[in-house]
């Protein structure tokens, strides 16, 4: 299963091609893989190993550090319930159990049925907006308790205007034919400004240069 | 239900208070601010037109500008951004720009909002920091977690290019620069700066040794690199629109301009304010009706952390400092990333200590041996304290863990009834980064002010009692000098504890008595709630007989070593 299909790939290139060096790519091909995939398959970083330039232990020594890469099948919307302080002292970790229970299952685990899988996570960004949790990564701020039971039944259900788990932001940065200057370091020189600025001051005299 | 973003209907966001000027909060509430047009066409500066004039100024002028400015990083360190900028060796090049949009220090809820609501501003500030420090590229880091701002983030940059404001020859100029959008995957380390740039190479994010060298000097693919946190560049707009004067015309002198300060917790309106620097106190923050108006419930503060969950904690003494770098720093902690947590008296100190080290411990990267070893083996004391299993010399075991990860007396606040000083900032470390050292932060706090609810935890049955009042150590005072309704003699006007509901300074409990902790002489009546899973707070009004002294021998003046 699932190196990437033909778009991805091209897509997986023009991602490389932003950066000096393309193993700085790998982060973002792994996300492209999992927003294919729903996970990150072994097939998946074996690809991203050869567009980027490395070994495929690489790949997977880098995506095993990242929490947001799963390595096995997950549900298709993960529950993120917020347990960090702020969140904790406005009844967080109570609606982690809350979730536990209506869910039946533990923290760190997927339903039977494959469409939720509940993750105790820790600080989100929403702290003013205590208690928060994330379905797929998008916000729901000062969730209620019996709030909480409608978003899971409408998960489990199916029902959720959210993207299945892997899909980040849906927005992509286009920078086909678009980039000034994208070149690895050492071909790279003192920018023409810059350039421009130090011969000017060199010229009148007055000039440090940068 | 799933809201795009984080505005609070009860809370508030943006600048609050009249007469401060809206820095970079001045398109948080409008709602087409994030497009280009919008950018162009409100706010308190109009779009694009200091890069215009940046780009007729030398670089290097540029950059003394912002050093005249002193705009200070406001990612955690406080740095100077102008002096930063100065660091890049001369004549080595290309030079990266990363922008720090790694967010997820607990508290922190800033860089977000100006990522979703204003990401052109965030831009601009970009490209004014690329021109002055002569940047091939800038990188801008957003942290995984945040496909909303990555989106965002995504269609201003997309509309930029087009525009003519970013790549090639930006404005007809030959000022050329790329800004990448980048989306980590979710690791708190990341957030430090030379992890951020081990995970920009496509790396575990794992913190290089620093000295040798810095960023600045060697950074992405060992070239000069400057990070920069989202904030701070975010400021460079209105500073080129409005001048250094201007900028300077807020806060203080050594802390101008202003801060974003996410303000959550147990307050009435928990929001994200922009404040003037240097002035504004935690007291103004907590009770004015702008900003927190006050504790909820009419509740007491106990504790307040002052700067992102890495800070060691405040309390109720500490609340007329100002929220200036260098006084808060004097006073055994730091700002940090502008992030406060607010506590009230019903916050159980062990559980709050507990949730925040095991943060640490979940989140060390496993680099070093202090940090790996030591945030876990602090996590487990602390959960087996907390459910019930604790042994009688886990606290200073505790402590001893914590002094081989910082070695030294670790930097806390003045705890003046029991006539402790405060240990100024920063800590000492065994370890390659800062991470380590941040997880003794709520351990040191909170047992040297309530070393009593550890105790109680590890030695009683019943439900714990969870006060604002730290039981005096070595409790030998006599009882009216434990505390009543009204300040004690020792403190003045400025350190006198808060109590009731904030503005009126009302008790919140009828003062018929000294209240002292029970420890261990517990009479039947401060077990209220024997079925109740949360934590009791008890208060012993009257107990004037419980001598806590004789009931904890473990316990012992000075035993905490600052
Ligand atoms: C463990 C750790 C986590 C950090 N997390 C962040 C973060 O999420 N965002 C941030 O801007 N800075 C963070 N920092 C601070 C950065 O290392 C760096 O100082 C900052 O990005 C510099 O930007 P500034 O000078 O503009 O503040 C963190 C530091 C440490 C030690
Ligand atoms: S202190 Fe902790 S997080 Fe920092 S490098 Fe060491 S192990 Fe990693
Ligand atoms: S602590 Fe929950 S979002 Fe920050």
């Amino acid at each position: 299963m699932a190196r990437f299909t033909p778009e991805n790939e091209a897509l997986a290139r023009e991602v490389i091609a932003r950066y000096p060096r393309p193993k700085s790519a790998t982060i973002p091909l792994c996300h492209l893989a999992q927003e294919q995939d729903g996970y990150l398959t072994e097939d998946a970083m074996a690809h991203v190993a050869e567009l980027v330039g490395c070994t495929p232990a690489e790949v997977l020594g880098t995506a095993s550090f990242y929490e947001m890469f799963k390595l096995h099948p997950v549900g298709k919307y993960c529950l993120n319930v917020c347990t960090n302080i702020s969140c904790q002292l406005l009844g967080g970790e109570e609606l982690l159990e809350r979730a536990e229970e209506r869910l039946g299952i533990r923290a760190g685990g997927t339903t039977p049925d494959g469409m939720v899988t509940l993750e105790d996570v820790e600080c989100i960004a929403a702290c003013t907006e205590a208690p928060a949790v994330q379905v797929n990564y998008r916000y729901v701020e000062r969730i209620t308790p019996e709030q909480l039971d409608t978003l899971i039944d409408d998960l489990r259900a199916g029902r959720s205007e959210v993207p299945p788990h892997g899909t980040l932001g849906t927005t992509r940065q286009r920078t086909a034919g678009r980039l000034a200057n994208v070149t690895p370091p050492e071909q790279q020189g003192e920018p023409v400004w810059i350039a421009r600025h130090r011969v000017a001051a060199e010229a009148s005299g007055t000039g440090e240069t940068s | 239900m799933n809201s795009p973003s984080g505005t609070g209907a009860a809370g508030g966001v943006g600048a609050a208070a009249e007469g401060v000027p809206a820095v970079v909060s001045s398109r948080f509430e409008v709602a087409e601010g994030h497009t280009l047009v919008g950018y162009k066409t409100s706010g308190s500066y109009r779009g694009y037109e200091a890069l215009r004039a940046v780009l007729d100024m030398a670089p290097d002028a540029v950059t003394a500008q912002v050093k005249d400015a002193t705009l200070l990083g406001r990612g955690g360190a406080g740095f100077p951004a102008g002096v930063k900028w100065g660091f890049c060796p001369p004549g080595v090049w290309p030079r990266y720009i990363v922008v720090n949009g790694d967010e997820s220090e607990p508290g922190t809820f800033k860089d977000r909002l100006l990522m979703e609501r204003d990401p052109h501003q965030l831009i601009e500030g970009c490209l004014i920091a690329a021109y002055a420090i002569g940047a091939a590229q800038v990188f801008l880091y957003v942290r995984g977690e945040m496909p909303h701002a990555q989106e965002r983030i995504a269609a201003a940059l997309n509309e930029a290019y087009e525009a003519n404001l970013v790549g090639q020859n930006i404005l007809g100029t030959d000022f050329s620069v790329d800004i990448v959008l980048h989306w980590g995957a979710g690791a708190y380390i990341v957030g430090e700066e030379t992890a951020l740039i081990e995970s920009l190479e496509g790396n575990r994010g794992m913190p290089r040794l620093k000295p040798p060298f810095f960023p600045a000097a060697k950074g992405v693919y060992l070239q000069p690199t400057i990070v920069n946190n989202v904030e701070t560049l975010s400021n460079l707009p209105w500073l080129f629109n409005h001048g250094v004067e201007a900028y300077r015309a807020v806060g203080t002198e050594a802390s101008p301009g202003t801060r974003l300060i996410a303000l959550s917790g147990h307050v009435n309106r928990p929001g994200v304010y922009e404040v003037p620097q240097g002035t504004t106190t935690f007291r103004e923050l907590f009770e004015a009706e702008h900003y927190g108006a006050g504790i909820r419930d009419g509740n007491e503060l106990k504790m307040f952390i002052p700067g992102g969950a890495s800070a060691p904690w405040f309390f109720p003494e500490q609340v007329d400092l100002p929220l200036e770098g260098r006084v808060v720093g004097g006073e055994g902690s730091m700002l940090g990333s502008g992030a406060i947590v607010v506590m009230d008296h019903t916050t159980d100190a062990v559980r709050a200590c507990l949730r925040v080290v095991r943060f640490f411990a979940r989140e060390s990267c496993g680099k070093c041996t202090p940090c790996r070893e030591g945030t876990t083996w602090e996590e487990k004391i602390l959960q087996r304290i907390l459910d019930g299993h604790g042994r009688p010399s886990d606290i200073d075991l505790l402590l001893d863990v914590a002094d081989n990860i910082s070695p030294g007396p670790y930097p806390v606040a003045a705890d003046p009834a029991n006539g402790l000083d405060a240990v100024p900032f920063p800590p000492r470390q065994t370890t390659i980064c800062p991470l380590g050292p941040s997880s003794v932060a709520p351990i040191t706090s909170a047992i040297r002010r309530f070393r009593h609810e550890f105790e109680a935890r590890i030695t009683r049955r019943d439900p714990i009692p969870v006060t604002a009042e730290p039981v005096l150590v070595g409790a030998g005072a006599p009882a009216d000098e434990v505390s009543d309704g009204a300040p004690d003699a020792a403190s003045d006007g400025a350190s006198a504890r808060l109590r009731g509901t904030f503005d009126s300074g009302a008790p919140a409990v009828p003062a018929d008595g000294p209240r002292v902790m029970s420890l261990g002489a517990t009479p039947g009546t401060d077990a209220p709630d024997p079925g109740g899973s949360e934590p009791a707070e008890v208060r012993d009004a009257g107990a004037e007989d419980a001598s806590p002294a004789a009931e904890e021998p473990t316990r012992k003046r000075g035993s905490f070593d600052v």
